[in-house]
């Protein structure tokens, strides 16, 4: 049983980190019958600007919201990983982009990181860098397993803009592959 | 129009008569001229709504039995138009003042003439806060006293007819108390129009405009309306020098375009029901 | 009750999918953050349901049209955010005074002025009472929970209708913006509450007589009755009125309308209230961060419980008096320097010490925050 979950997602204003928390968010709460709440902070740009989303899934209902000590953060550049590394849980796990982020020393003892080419991936890959976020959430349930493949299958098709689905099924394929290849 | 006879009293709430309105003041006459134009159209009274904000015209609403509404300044149309679009059935008519219309409520003045929604303005201009004691409004003329232009007003005014061309009205005409029967035709005009009209109307307040701008009597001030008013036909043959100081009256925009509650039943509501 | 669906959405949508299947049929609204969602699902809902939406030039405009459309009928709503909930409260007076019913919403934001528009705040708690000029009746909803929000503004439009009063709906940019499962019901599966009216409206020329609950029955427009409708003092016929009884008992109506009624208004949620000597009283998003501390705080033998009001004017002096008299403390947390903490300490009389948990910088008040006042 799950009591509490904690993730958080963050980069820069565009990278769809947003939306990635809440196909999350859905999949646990709508397709996998969890408990799930996603809030998010972000600035007043529309592109650009620091982007950061949280989702808690649990077993049983959610009190407070947001995440204090999170046992998961996907980091897309420095200033995310710089800001929003320092409260993650000791033994936690942790996806960067290997090309964008550096971890020091001391952080690769503390927490269980993965480093995935993830905005390369979408751009040489697939071709499209708007699927960094499926890209990701794939990597985090092959990683974490903290929603069902399926029920995360589910929750993008229902989110992504028609017409799209078939390149973002090739994307949520590749963040799978990126995982297993350092897993 | 042939005047016939009308039976104000079929329109007023002759209960709550004696009126406010200072003795020899306009306003009672566009009231009346309001009448007659609901009475040649036979509009249903049950069905129509008049609504006001704040000032001496204002208080029409009381005294005229329709569904009547009076509300805060310069908001009238706001409240007119969440009204339309509720019950497009209604014939909805706004009574405001120059103050009420263009000054605080200017910004849903120029709104309600670009959505083209179907209500009829009239303002009732008579150059001045009469309400609250004759300050100077956006009509007042330069040079003209007033309680807050002790030394004379120096804003230019607005023309409150070609401001609602500009934004869009789809009837737009100016009359004045002095004929008074031209402002019948024109409302009734107004109120025919599937669109938004602005119906001027010049009137006057001789107890604080009238009293600081020597027009003391209400003959006199009937008298300047006579003498400043030029018809639209022979305005368009004077000169720029010659249309100094004048009031032109007549019809300045009379024209047919699709009415906004008609477009959001067809487009809005056609669409999200996958009609069209 | 019959799940129509059930969809992961934020507080903001789900007050439009809650005002729907409450019967709301007209909104205006003008954008601002963090409450443009709520327009936008209602531009979007309202026609396919026959409804009415409309972006007005401002936000006075806005309030001004939604009391309109009531007047003509509708079930109304407007929505708006600090800034914007300044600007209506002319208006809002003329609901209150006209006896309009009338949901507004306000997605809290930092203030004053423009503050912070993308950063949650509980700023505006006194002037969702006192905003606008006037001794005026009001009702104040600010649920916490997304799913409540859904159940609480149908709430919100049956006691804007069943009293004739405006209801302020306050959320903040946390709940407004958080999303969650939201089971949604239809129309039929609800009560609802429908304005009351007299029996046969045609030729009713006393608008403001009232029923056993002082509510005015009063028709809407077009059903027939010409009547009148005004922000003036006015008297049973709806007409201004300058004798001073019967504008006395007008006040007086306005405010007993809603005092005397309170039993029908009030919600509250307890939570290990019993034999607690410290009690959170906190309201909005910031009682799910006083929900942990007292879950955490709890399982560590603390004795500490929460008292939420979901109605929080009128305020439930009642049973905040009975649930906390026996406190050694009260703890107060709220996303501002300390205003319902004023109606907590004027209700407990300063019998204990009333500790405030103050945030303005645009961060939520966490559950550490809370546990140590509570602890202190």
């Amino acid at each position: 049983m799950i009591e509490r979950y904690e993730i958080r997602f963050a980069g820069s204003g565009g990278q769809g980190i947003i939306t990635a928390g809440i196909i999350l968010g859905e999949a646990a709460a709508i397709y996998d019958g969890k408990f799930a709440v996603q809030t998010q902070s972000y600035g007043p740009e529309a592109r650009g600007g620091a982007s950061k989303s949280e989702v808690i899934i649990a077993d049983v209902p959610i009190s407070y919201p947001k995440a204090t000590h999170p046992d998961l953060l996907v980091a897309l550049n420095q200033e995310s990983f710089d800001k929003y590394s320092k409260d993650v849980k000791e033994g936690g796990t942790v996806v960067v982009d290997s090309d964008y982020v550096k971890v020091p020393e001391e952080f690769e003892k503390k927490f269980k990181i993965y480093h995935l080419p993830i905005i390369e991936t979408a751009r040489n890959e697939v071709g499209k860098t708007f699927v960094v976020n499926i890209i990701f959430l794939g990597a985090v349930q092959e990683i974490t397993k903290i929603v069902s493949h399926d029920g995360l299958k589910n929750a993008i098709l229902n989110r992504v803009p028609k017409g799209t689905e078939d390149l973002n099924m090739k994307a949520f394929e590749f963040g799978i592959k990126l995982a297993k290849e350092v897993m | 129009m042939a005047r016939k006879e009308t039976d104000y009293s079929k329109y007023l709430r002759l209960e709550y008569i004696p009126h406010i309105w200072c003795p020899g003041c306009g306003h009672g006459s566009i009231m009346k001229s309001i009448i007659r134009a609901v009475d040649a159209l036979g509009l249903d009274k049950d069905k129509t709504a008049l609504v006001s904000g704040i000032g001496c015209s204002s208080r029409i609403v009381g005294y005229m039995d329709f569904n009547t509404l009076h509300t805060t300044h310069g908001r009238a149309l706001a409240f007119a138009t969440g009204i339309k679009m509720a019950r497009p059935e209604l014939n909805v008519i706004v009574a405001s003042g120059d103050g009420d219309a263009t000054a605080i409520g200017g910004n849903h003045f120029i709104h309600a003439c670009r959505r083209n929604i179907d209500i009829t303005l009239v303002v009732f201009n008579n150059f001045i806060y009469g309400m609250t004691g004759g300050q100077y409004s956006p009509t007042t003329p330069i040079g003209s006293y007033a309680s807050t232009s002790p030394y004379g007003n120096i804003d230019p005014s607005f023309n409150i007819c070609r401001l609602a061309e500009a934004a869009g009205a789809t009837y737009v005409a100016r009359a004045n108390v002095y004929s008074i029967a031209q402002a019948d035709n024109f409302i009734k005009k107004g109120i025919q129009n599937k669109g938004f009209s602005v119906i001027e109307v010049i009137t006057h307040c001789p107890t604080y405009y009238g009293r600081k701008n020597k027009l003391k009597t209400p003959a006199d001030n009937l008298r300047w309306q006579k003498d400043v008013s030029v018809s639209i036909q022979k305005a368009k043959k004077m000169s720029e020098d010659e249309l100094k100081g004048k009031i032109i009256t007549g019809e300045f925009v009379n024209k047919t375009e699709k009415e906004y509650t008609q477009k959001y039943e067809e487009f809005v509501i056609g669409k999200a029901q996958g009609k069209i | 009750m019959k799940v129509k669906e059930s969809k992961f959405i934020s507080g903001n949508e789900a007050i439009a999918y809650g005002a729907i299947a409450a019967g709301c049929r007209f909104f205006a609204g003008y954008p601002i953050s963090p409450s443009s969602e709520i327009a936008e699902n209602m531009s979007f809902l309202l026609p396919k349901y026959g409804g009415k939406f409309i972006q007005m030039e401002d936000e006075i405009a806005s309030i001004g049209a939604a009391i309109g459309a009531s007047i003509a009928g509708r079930k109304s709503m407007t929505a708006t955010s600090g800034p914007g909930f300044s600007l209506k409260q002319e208006n809002l007076g003329l609901a209150c005074m006209a006896e309009i019913p009338l949901v507004v919403v306000n997605v809290m934001r930092g203030g004053p002025s423009t503050g912070a528009p993308t950063s949650p705040a509980q700023a505006d708690i006194l002037q969702s009472r006192w905003g606008t000029h006037g001794d005026h009746p009001i009702i104040v909803i600010a649920p916490t929970m997304v799913q409540e929000i859904f159940f609480e503004i149908v709430r919100a439009f049956n006691l804007a209708e069943r009293f004739r009063n405006p209801v302020v709906f306050l959320i903040d940019e946390i709940n407004g913006h958080m999303r969650a499962k939201v089971d949604i019901y239809d129309e039929s599966e609800l009560e609802l509450w429908n304005r009351p009216k007299p029996e046969n409206p045609k030729g009713w020329k006393t608008p403001y007589k009232r029923n056993e609950e002082l509510v005015p029955l009063m028709p809407d427009f077009g059903e027939g009755a010409r009547f009148n409708i005004t922000g003036l003092d006015h008297s049973e016929t709806g007409f201004p009125t300058g004798d001073p009884k019967v504008r006395q008992q007008l006040h007086y109506f306005l405010r007993d309308k809603i005092e005397k009624n309170k039993d029908k208004i009030l919600k509250n949620e307890y939570m290990e209230v019993e034999d607690a000597e410290i009690i959170v009283v906190a309201y909005g998003s910031t009682a799910r961060s006083a929900m942990r501390a007292v879950e955490v705080l709890g399982e560590k033998g603390v004795k500490v419980g929460l008292f939420r009001p979901i109605t929080i004017f009128p305020v439930p002096e009642e049973d905040m008096y009975r649930v906390c008299k026996n406190a050694k403390k009260i703890v107060v947390p709220e996303m501002n320097l300390g205003q319902y903490i004023l109606e907590v300490e004027r209700v407990m009389k300063k019998q204990m010490p009333i500790v405030g948990v103050n945030r303005t910088d645009g961060e939520p008040i966490t559950p550490e925050q809370i546990m140590e006042a509570i602890k202190d």
